[in-house]
């Protein structure tokens, strides 16, 4: 079964090259980021037009913050550590790769709740309060859509959906995950670091 | 070997059993053919420009005469930043997308797009945005404070009502809309091309949505930011705008040109991509400087992205920033030029057939050199600083606009419609059409630069008698009525060709690119066996030869009348990125209700945001998490292999 112009089969589904719903992911990742990007540029930009010191209560503490970022990126290596367990075949990895994850994930919201109940300040306190609790909200947002994406893909996991070859909801909600924690070490390094270097 | 079939002998039964829509109401919501979408999307953003045309014709009326009452100021603020909302954010992109929804698969040769379901979703987001932007007017709290919403306007101190909050959750809403369909087009240049049409044989009309595709990814969060920002302003007492509380009205100018600029090329480019497309045919020869022109379509988008400020130039910023955009401003000029000397040079050293789509090509021409020239001009600092907020601005931008996009849409209606509807539409209307448009339009928007010059400001409801506005003001309306005559003898054309027009055939134009190869309107499986491509434009080979453009010499001809069947279930090929080698066969997904609901969930979750109903967003927001789980959850995988 071949064509006269390529003279070879063509599998049905994809085993070689990417699939359309990977690059869906990557753009989607990609539109993600740069709205993230415009996020801190408007932390930045209000940052270097302040008059008053920024932030307003001095540097924001790093107590909880630090080892919640800590926690994230342990998350994702769990993951990924799920992830590569299926490549193998390893159905049994994958499940506890997730479970991992979906705990750790689920520790950094709510150490990040506890963190925002300590703060000194409010939402409405200032453009650098404001500031502080979009982004980190939109942040914690995206944690929070990382965490259904796992549980959806726990189910699917649980139902046998996946195999070594086709696993293509596991390589993609993992993306997200990986993204969603490099988009924190962003966050971090621009909220709680940059006003301690200036 | 060979398993490539003649045309003739394709299971036509069977491809009408797989791709056909379901009948009744499920097939209506739910099909995820492209052309129904694309056919959609062009009949919603034309009502969208009759919309806007209505507002723009009310104030034109107001503006006629000197210290006319006909509208409140509070009504002429709406009517103007809902006119400018209209147009460009509903209209403008949308018909753009509309085409090539419908013409790139078929022009690629493909069965479908390469998010079935995400182009539904793409076109209900569009429509049910365009319903809450539009209840806002029918409430009488329509956006007010122009289509840019500087602050501090936009702010609730200063605007307590709910037209700020419309506008903000409006935008956030069609952005969804333009982000998914953004992700789609990209998607679907990347992986579902006909086996052999390599980057080097994409037509340009491709590069152009291609381009914005990546534009709108990175610019458009800029937009979502800021509107966030207004909306958490507005309702929840934070400040990013405000001055005084450490906010800066600056940041909304900053993150809405960002988007700003980089759009008016979204509104473009995909335009001049038709353009380019239509002159070729209408010279009878291949367009001049094919990879100049591709290449200074993606200049152009990524140099769009360095000249925002210019719409800042009269803010007080320093400078050095200003010189940077300024000249920014001026270099994005030259890939134009190479685009306009391209087509100048295609019907020089062509036959030119005067064809009413070819007309409105030539327009455009002529319309978009005046509405550049009157562009660099205001690329000079000086300059802008006489000019900014005056009516010379709005001459500006209506004949870029109206210039590059809606005078190649009306173009590109004439050139494929037959293909969509498998009707001409009337050549003698067609030639009245276009002159009274382009007499209209002129006669209309070009008295406006002098009353910018003689120092009208924009968006005054009204102006005294001893301002001297009263004589250009009133050919300006003339000109508007004219020109909105010219859009109504189209639309009845239009309505007259689906009844009593020619038969087109399958290439009525005889023009050379793949969307011509199939009958019109084109079947559900648009081909009944998939082309292989071998140029790039297939259909001229016959009388080109081995001189058609893209062919490399011992590689052979493209396989139009014979190819590959894939007849066994939705299926199509998956094409590699660079050369398009057939990697794999694609499964396309079903008729599916998800897209339509998930629009019906956000619709909902908007309007419980803006009239501070909770339980309402909240149940929306539920609703459309359990879209996205079903939309989500596996199909039946079918594994093997095709030929």
């Amino acid at each position: 079964m071949t064509t006269t112009a390529y003279d070879r089969t063509i599998p049905l589904g994809v085993h070689e090259g990417r699939a359309p719903g990977w690059w869906a992911m990557v753009w989607t990742i990609a539109t993600e980021a740069a709205l993230f990007a415009f996020l801190l540029f408007s932390f930045f930009y209000l940052g270097s037009q302040s008059r008053s010191p920024w932030p307003p209560s001095g540097p924001l503490s790093l107590r909880l913050a630090l080892p919640d970022t800590f926690i994230l990126v342990l998350s994702s290596l769990a993951y990924a550590w799920g992830e590569r367990g299926i490549r193998a075949g390893h159905r049994a990895r994958l499940q506890a790769g997730l479970a991992i994850a979906f705990i750790l994930g689920l520790a950094f919201i709510i150490i990040q709740r506890i963190e925002w109940s300590q703060q000194p300040f409010g939402p409405g306190d200032q453009a650098f309060g404001s500031l502080f609790y979009t982004i980190t909200g939109f942040h914690g947002a995206h944690v929070i859509v990382g965490l259904l994406m796992n549980i959806l893909v726990q189910i699917w996991a649980a139902r046998g959906t996946f195999t070594r070859e086709s696993h293509l909801a596991v390589t993609n909600a993992g993306m997200y995950w990986h993204f969603v924690d490099i988009v924190w070490l962003f966050v971090f390094a621009s909220l709680y670091i940059s006003p301690r270097l200036g | 070997m060979a398993t490539l079939a003649p045309l003739a002998t394709a299971p036509v039964e069977r491809l009408h059993e797989t791709w056909d829509a379901r009948p009744g109401l499920y097939g209506i919501l739910g099909t995820v053919d492209h052309k129904t979408i694309g056919k959609r999307y062009l009949v919603t953003a034309l009502v969208f420009l009759m919309l806007g045309g209505l507002e723009a014709l009310i104030m034109r009326v107001q503006l006629a005469h000197s210290d006319t009452h006909l509208l409140s100021p509070d009504a002429y603020n709406q009517l103007f930043s809902m006119h400018g909302i209209t147009m460009i954010f509903w209209y403008a992109s949308p018909i753009l997308s509309g085409f090539s929804n419908y013409i790139w698969p078929l022009m690629l040769g493909s069965r479908d797009m390469a998010y079935p379901r995400v182009n539904a979703l793409s076109y209900w987001t569009f429509l049910a945005s365009g319903i809450f932007i539009y209840t806002a007017l029918a409430i009488g709290q329509a956006p007010n404070d122009g289509w840019f919403g500087y602050a501090p306007m936009s702010l609730r101190a200063y605007n307590p009502g709910l037209n700020m909050d419309f506008y903000a959750l409006g935008l956030i809403f069609l952005t969804v809309s333009t982000t998914v369909g953004a992700i789609n087009f990209i998607g679907t240049v990347m992986k579902m091309r006909a086996p052999g049409m390599s980057l080097n044989r994409l037509p340009i009309f491709v590069y152009g949505t291609m381009t914005v595709s990546f534009s709108i990814l990175f610019s458009l969060p800029a937009l979502t930011a800021g509107s966030v920002f207004l909306f958490f302003e507005r309702r929840f007492g934070m400040h990013f705008f405000d001055a005084s509380q450490g906010g800066s009205p600056l940041l909304w100018q900053h993150l809405f040109w960002i988007l700003g600029h980089p759009w008016v090329y979204v509104i473009v480019l995909p335009a001049m991509g038709m353009v380019s497309e239509m002159i070729p045919t209408f010279s009878r020869r291949p367009l001049v400087g094919y990879p100049y022109v591709a290449l200074s379509t993606i200049a152009t988008g990524l140099i769009g992205f360095g000249v925002w400020v210019h719409h800042m130039f009269a803010t007080g910023l320093p400078a050095v920033s200003m010189s940077f955009f300024s000249g920014a401003s001026f270099l994005i000029t030259i890939p134009s030029a190479i685009a306009v000397f391209a087509w100048i040079a295609t019907m020089w050293l062509g036959r030119p057939v005067w064809r009413t789509p070819m007309l409105f090509c030539a327009g455009f021409v002529v319309l978009f050199v005046i509405g550049g020239v009157s562009g660099v001009v205001t690329a000079a600092v000086p300059f802008d600083w006489q000019v900014t907020d005056t009516y010379f601005v709005v001459a500006h931008l209506h004949y870029v606009l109206i210039g590059i996009n809606v005078f190649p849409v009306i173009g590109a209606f004439y050139y494929w419609i037959p293909k969509m509807t498998g009707r001409m539409m009337n050549e003698t209307l067609g030639k009245w059409n276009f002159w009274t448009m382009f007499i209209g339009f002129n006669l209309g928007f070009f008295p406006m630069h002098i009353a910018g010059l003689l120092g009208m400001p924009r968006r005054v409801y009204t102006y005294p008698a001893s301002s001297g506005w009263d004589t250009v003001n009133l050919i300006t309306t003339i000109g508007a009525f004219l020109f909105a005559i010219g859009v109504l003898l189209f639309v009845i054309n239009v309505l007259v060709s689906l009844r009593r027009g020619a038969f087109a055939g399958s290439n009525p134009w005889e023009a050379g690119t793949l969307e011509w190869a199939m009958e019109s309107p084109p079947p559900p499986y648009n081909f009944a066996v998939l082309p292989i491509i071998r140029s790039r434009l297939p259909l001229w080979e016959d009388q080109l030869g081995d001189e058609t453009p893209g062919m490399i010499p011992g590689e052979g001809h493209s396989h139009i009348t014979e190819g590959v069947v894939l007849a066994e279930g939705r299926e199509t090929f998956g094409t590699s990125p660079l050369e398009a080698e057939p990697l794999h066969v694609l499964h396309m997904p079903e008729d599916s209700l998800f897209p339509f609901l998930l629009a019906v969930a956000m619709l909902a979750t908007a309007y419980g945001l803006v009239f501070s109903q909770w339980w309402l967003a909240i149940v929306g927001g539920l609703g459309m998490l359990a879209c996205l789980v079903g939309w989500l959850w596996p199909r039946h995988l079918v594994t093997g292999e095709r030929a």
